[in-house]
């Protein structure tokens, strides 16, 4: 770690002093990032881990918190909601980004490109509560722009729309309306750090479109892809202001404790209990290092140096 | 270009636009209109200065100030980040130092944990050093965004030879002064990059400054979004005197994603440059 890898360091021969030296540069690069780390990164955890484990009165109680969360009889349902919004997400993002960024990339046109990307992108500057609203308008078939096709798939109330058997259908498609134009930006850029040299090669070896995405651009894309999948994973678990406003304006039709994330919350705000609102946030936090893991090691993360 | 990616790029064109379309046309109808006429016909002009008027009367000029509101703790949360991140990035990239590989890890570790996770311990946090109420409750762990040291991180270890480097120290410079002559004109991209995802993480984040700023004035919109929300009869049977129609809700809506929708057309253009293309083969 401590080891000079640069060329210069070849070039001269350095003493210990020198050595020192060389390691403060990269402490002041980092220092002000670390405080910020330590501070909202750190410190929090502490705290989340604190009182996971520990009872209202602050004493420790191993595992009681988890037990209490897990024995609540909205858990298991939650867990299970959580989890096949999740595939279907990640399934939907990975596809059409990945196979949206390489059409445009391909399209000669540089100016329809530009502002297909533009336009994948507009819902993006409605995340959050604004993206809610939109979509609560148009989950209605007396409102909608697209009323016809609900009421063409046999939809005629707002409540039927939102029926509990639709929702991770409908926040798929709402995480991807808002998630996947920042994305398509992201991978177009990456794709542009490829040099042309190597496609250029590729079609002279008789490569196609095809050929080219699946051997080349891809397999380039890889860490792009990787991280992409690791953040809305995370995201995904995080699932609450959609079902939250969706139960608000449904008046109850969309449960409130549809998502793991909301069940922590009624556990915090409304029985006072942030021992096990803090239990289920640990676990939350578990499990999405567990899978990043998984990826980071599968996908040799960390050679790029 | 064959027919079968021009038809899935326009299909995914009306899925990406039309609900944004809607949403235009929607602040320029009445109610009545909303419900009744086409949902892609324009209402009026009449109907859409009514809206305009009955919006920015509600809880005087409540919308502006809320929009004032995003803005400032957007921007400064914004030029904290940059200050932070770039250089973090940059030195996780090119530079050697004790703790380094820690440090990468605790950079994803942190970015891979839900952000609700950390609101109840935050909020106890900031409550423990009595900043609740303060815009820097905010402002702070916005600034604090470990994707924007991971971007950085990972553009300079792609993008950027560390040859170049190696000229420059050869050269006489001084280790900042190689980040800052070489390695900063080069990081355009990646700057814009950061800077354009963590003004819309902040502007768009709802939940932070919902439990951290509780007095109505210092609101920034998206949490505004939701009052008007709560002040709509359609979604909330209750609401008295004080009701907002749905099109004012619409335009409201509107009128807090336009930052984010401009900063994107200035940025646009550094979001795909690929300034090093060819520079890295020698």
């Amino acid at each position: 770690m401590s080891v000079p890898s640069t060329g210069a360091g070849r070039v001269r021969a350095l003493p210990a002093r020198s050595v020192l030296r060389r390691l403060r540069p990269g402490h002041g690069f980092v220092a002000a990032y670390v405080v910020l780390l330590i501070a909202f990164g750190v410190v929090p955890t502490c705290y989340a881990v604190y009182f996971a484990f520990t009872g209202a009165g602050g004493a420790f109680v191993g595992l009681s918190n988890f037990a209490a969360a897990a024995s609540d009889f909205r858990y298991v349902s939650a867990v299970g909601h959580v989890a096949l919004y999740l595939v279907l997400w990640l399934l939907m993002l990975v596809v059409f980004v990945v196979g949206l960024s390489l059409l445009l990339h391909r399209l000669a046109a540089q100016g329809m490109s530009r502002l297909l990307r533009f336009l994948y992108y507009v819902p993006g500057a409605l995340a959050g509560a604004a993206s809610v609203m939109v979509w609560l308008f148009l989950l209605d078939p007396a409102v909608s722009p697209v009323g016809f096709l609900l009421r063409g798939l046999g939809f005629q109330t707002f409540s039927q729309v939102i029926a509990p058997s639709h929702l991770p259908v409908l926040f798929t498609l709402i995480a991807f309306w808002t998630g996947a134009g920042g994305w398509i930006v992201v991978m177009y850029g990456a794709l542009n750090n490829i040099s042309p040299d190597v496609l250029e090669a590729a079609r002279i070896d008789g490569a196609g479109p095809w050929q080219t995405a699946r051997r080349i651009q891809i397999p380039l894309l890889r860490k792009w892809i990787v991280y992409m999948v690791i953040l809305a994973f995370a995201g995904g678990t995080q699932l609450f202001v959609e079902p939250q406003l969706l139960s608000q304006a449904s008046v109850g039709v969309a449960g409130r404790d549809y998502s793991l994330n909301q069940l922590s919350y009624d556990f915090a705000f409304q029985n006072n209990d942030i021992n096990t609102a803090a239990a289920i946030s640990v676990e939350l936090l578990v499990v999405g290092l567990t899978v990043a893991g998984v990826f980071v090691a599968r996908s040799g993360f960390f050679d790029a140096d | 270009m064959n027919p079968l990616p021009a038809a899935v790029l326009a299909l995914f064109l009306v899925f990406f636009v039309l609900p944004a379309l809607w949403l235009l046309l929607a602040a320029t109808k009445t109610d009545h209109q909303l419900v009744h006429s086409n949902p892609l016909s324009f209402g009026s002009w009449q109907a859409l200065r009514a809206n305009w008027n009955a919006l920015t009367a509600y809880q005087d000029d409540a919308v502006f100030l809320w929009l004032r509101n995003s803005a400032l703790y957007s921007f400064l949360a914004l030029v904290i980040t940059l200050c932070v991140a770039i250089p973090a990035g940059y030195g996780l990239a090119m530079t050697e130092f004790k703790g380094r590989h820690t440090l990468l890890i605790a950079t994803l570790v942190v970015m891979l944990m839900p952000n609700a996770t950390l609101v109840v311990p935050l909020f106890l946090e900031v409550n423990a050093v009595h900043l609740i109420g303060s815009m820097w409750s905010i402002i702070l762990p916005y600034a604090f965004y470990p994707f924007g040291v991971y971007l950085t991180y990972i553009y300079f270890s792609t993008a950027l030879p560390k040859e170049l480097l190696d000229a420059a120290r050869l050269d006489g410079c001084s280790e900042f002064g190689v980040f800052r002559r070489v390695a900063l004109p080069l990081a355009a991209p990646v700057v814009a990059l950061v800077a354009f995802f963590s003004f819309v993480a902040n502007w768009t984040n709802y939940f932070l400054p919902y439990v951290m700023l509780p007095e109505s004035r210092q609101f920034p919109v998206q949490v505004g979004l939701g009052t008007l929300l709560n002040d709509v009869p359609q979604f909330n049977p209750t609401v008295g005197s004080l009701a907002v129609q749905r099109p004012e809700l619409a335009l409201a809506t509107l009128l807090s994603i336009t930052p984010v929708l401009i900063i994107f057309l200035f940025s646009q253009r550094f979001l795909v440059a690929g300034m090093l293309a060819g520079a890295t083969k020698s």
